[in-house]
């Protein structure tokens, strides 16, 4: 089990603001009347990303409010779930996938990377403030290990040099390319491919 | 090997594009209407016929799920969800239906729909693929706009929604009571079967729960007939299945191929062999870090399919094939896979939640070379408390990869674990008691 921990310095409210009101209608009306409790999650990403990338206990307490469920409950869900940060992350936040088949492939040197560029600990602000890391659990993007996920986008087919240049791109605050950076366009095998070849870039 | 005109996922490099028409242009969504109206019993046989068997790892024949199933709607809705809740280590394969072919999967929902009398389908994507997701729902939106979904769906006259629900980074929600326990809004914690799904699921209705590439090649199937499907492979474990080659070979990808086709071929022919050439291979985890390792002997000889590898001491699982050469440390990569686990037990089970994390530390000492001779039975000893002594399949999940490790390299841990314990010189010392204290005694 991971240990979550809730950060010490908490908002002392929260609402939604006018769209993710209108979201979150949307959303509870997915799932049948009275059941309205399994939007939890849904809400949970939408307070998320109102507020900078991480839920307050204010959040959690009006979320259940809005769902009509008790507040423990939606406390569970928040600590159960690892997607779910509880404590303020870098605007910009690296996720290092570092399981076995990332870390056959080097992931551990890009974490010795983002230890020297980010931050010394995972989840500890840069100096400019702006970015965070963390080493996650597998992401599912095996074949184009080691990669790893920037806020929503996957970064495929790194090595430690193009780490360093996603991470210098960012302090500039530009935002590079997701995907592979071999040039891959998605998982097929470079230079020996030997299926759908009468597909090949049709 | 499989030929192009028989591979099902024509799109699976994305050569085309995902869209509706292009999807179209591949044979998707090509009499949908014809095939619901050869009826339930029609559809539910031809997928018997097929053998298919369910992709998401536990291999159980798909046309048999359904016909549980109850015939009639009662009083309570059905329900079918799509597990789409990929996260086993060493397996990418829905990511890329997701992406790719996505109209495969909702035509597959479609069918599967009718085939259960279900009206409503929810499609449960792990929270990190994100931008799969939104593209699923960019496929969902035009299906939309075409009639294939909603009232009259395909104008099959059967009225379906589907809905996406994002998961949040938990493993364990891929096990189908926890995601249902997910959808319901609540944590991931696996439900006690019996009562099976199909008959007490989602909100208490009878609901099927099918991998998403399980449904993805149903349309297919249908289309060219179930005997086309079982002609492939070998009998019960027939058809094609995509293959996630990752770790230590040239070229790691994803390819379709036919069931039962030689490991050996998949690494050196699709994925470029080994890195340092065959004789540098160590070992293989064949089906998802559940599964357990093969060494290298096996790996020439074996043929991926569900019952050829349960023959071996493991499993397909899910066909995510990660090799492992010998420049790497094996103990150590099975220590990192414990790890995972110990990260992703959803802490309900004493033996899982206290086992698991057991199981890391244990493993990173011998990785170290810090353990004692005797450890390697105790961890041995550990597994089999774990395995078969909690409510879901994950004790199976975390100790089997164990298992395997001390099954096939045995020698290699105790070879860096010399040391001997002080217990066995003093047999008078019980074997529980502070044996850290011993230990330092010794030292």
């Amino acid at each position: 089990m991971a240990v979550k921990k809730i950060s010490k310095v908490q908002p002392e409210k929260f609402e939604f603001n006018k769209k993710n009101k209108e979201t979150a209608d949307s959303i509870i009306k997915n799932y049948p009347s009275g059941k309205q409790q399994s939007a939890v999650m849904a809400l949970l990403y939408l307070a998320q990303k109102q507020n900078d990338n991480w839920i307050p206990l204010s959040a959690m307490k009006y979320i259940a409010k809005y769902l009509d469920m008790p507040y423990i409950k939606v406390y569970e869900v928040a600590t159960f779930y690892s997607m779910y940060n509880l404590t303020p992350v870098g605007k910009y936040f690296f996720q290092i996938c570092t399981t076995t088949p990332c870390m056959l492939r080097g992931a551990y040197n890009l974490v010795d990377i983002c230890k020297r560029k980010i931050s010394e600990e995972e989840n500890r602000l840069s100096e400019d403030g702006k970015t965070s890391w963390l080493e996650v659990e597998c992401l599912g993007a095996c074949v184009n290990a080691p990669m790893l996920q920037l806020n929503e986008d996957y970064y495929e087919d790194l090595d430690p040099t193009k780490l360093e240049q996603i991470i210098d791109k960012i302090s500039n605050d530009e935002v590079p390319q997701p995907g592979s950076y071999r040039g891959r366009l998605s998982s097929e095998p470079e230079n020996t491919r030997k299926t759908l070849i009468g597909n090949k870039n049709a | 090997m499989l030929e192009d005109k028989d591979r099902i996922f024509q799109n699976l490099y994305n050569d085309f594009g995902a869209d509706l028409a292009s999807a179209k242009q591949r044979g998707d969504w090509k009499d949908t209407k014809e095939i619901c109206g050869k009826g339930r019993e029609w559809i539910i046989n031809e997928i018997k016929t097929s053998e298919l068997r369910g992709r998401g790892g536990a291999g159980f024949p798909t046309g048999l799920k359904w016909s549980f199933a109850p015939k009639e709607v009662g009083s309570r809705p059905h329900y079918l969800v799509i597990n789409a809740d990929e996260s086993e280590p060493g397996t990418c394969k829905d990511r890329d239906i997701l992406r790719f072919e996505p109209h495969k999967l909702i035509e597959g929902c479609l069918i599967a729909s009718y085939a259960v009398n279900a009206h409503k389908c929810y499609i449960y994507i792990r929270g990190e693929y994100f931008n799969e997701g939104q593209k699923l729902q960019t496929a969902i939106d035009e299906a939309y706009k075409d009639g294939l979904l909603g009232k009259n769906s395909a104008g099959t006259d059967w009225e379906l929604d589907i809905y996406i629900h994002y998961g949040a980074g938990a493993y364990i929600c891929g096990e189908e009571t926890a995601l249902l326990e997910s959808i319901e809004g609540k944590k991931g914690q696996p439900r006690l079967k019996p009562p099976f799904p199909a008959l007490i699921g989602l909100y208490g209705c009878p609901t099927i729960i099918n991998n998403v590439e399980t449904i993805s090649v149903v349309p297919t199937i249908l289309r060219r007939g179930g005997k086309w499907f079982s002609s492939l492979g070998r009998p019960k474990n027939t058809g094609s299945k995509i293959y996630c080659i990752s770790g230590n070979v040239n070229n790691p990808c994803n390819v379709e191929e036919e069931m039962g086709i030689p490991l050996k071929e998949l690494i050196e022919k699709h994925a470029g062999g080994v890195i340092g050439g065959w004789d540098n291979l160590k070992a293989v985890i064949p089906g998802g870090s559940s599964m357990p390792l093969l060494p290298k002997e096996t790996c020439e000889t074996i043929k991926m399919d569900f019952d050829e590898c349960v023959e071996n001491k493991t499993g397909l699982g899910t066909a995510g094939i990660v090799v492992i050469n010998k420049d790497q440390d094996i103990i150590k990569c099975m220590a990192r896979i414990a790890r995972f686990y110990k990260h992703e037990s959803c802490g309900q089970c004493t033996p899982c939640r206290e086992g698991s994390g057991w199981m890391w530390r244990m493993l990173e000492r011998m990785a170290k070379g810090e353990a004692t001779r005797d450890e390697v039975d105790m961890l041995l000893d550990v597994t089999k408390q774990i395995e078969g002594h909690t409510i879901c399949a994950f004790g199976e999940g975390s100790s089997w990869p164990v298992q395997g490790l001390i099954r096939n390299f045995k020698d290699e841990i105790i070879e860096r674990n010399k040391f001997d314990p002080i217990v066995k010189k003093q047999k008078d010392i019980p074997y529980l008691v502070d044996q850290h204290l011993l230990e330092k005694e010794n030292a």
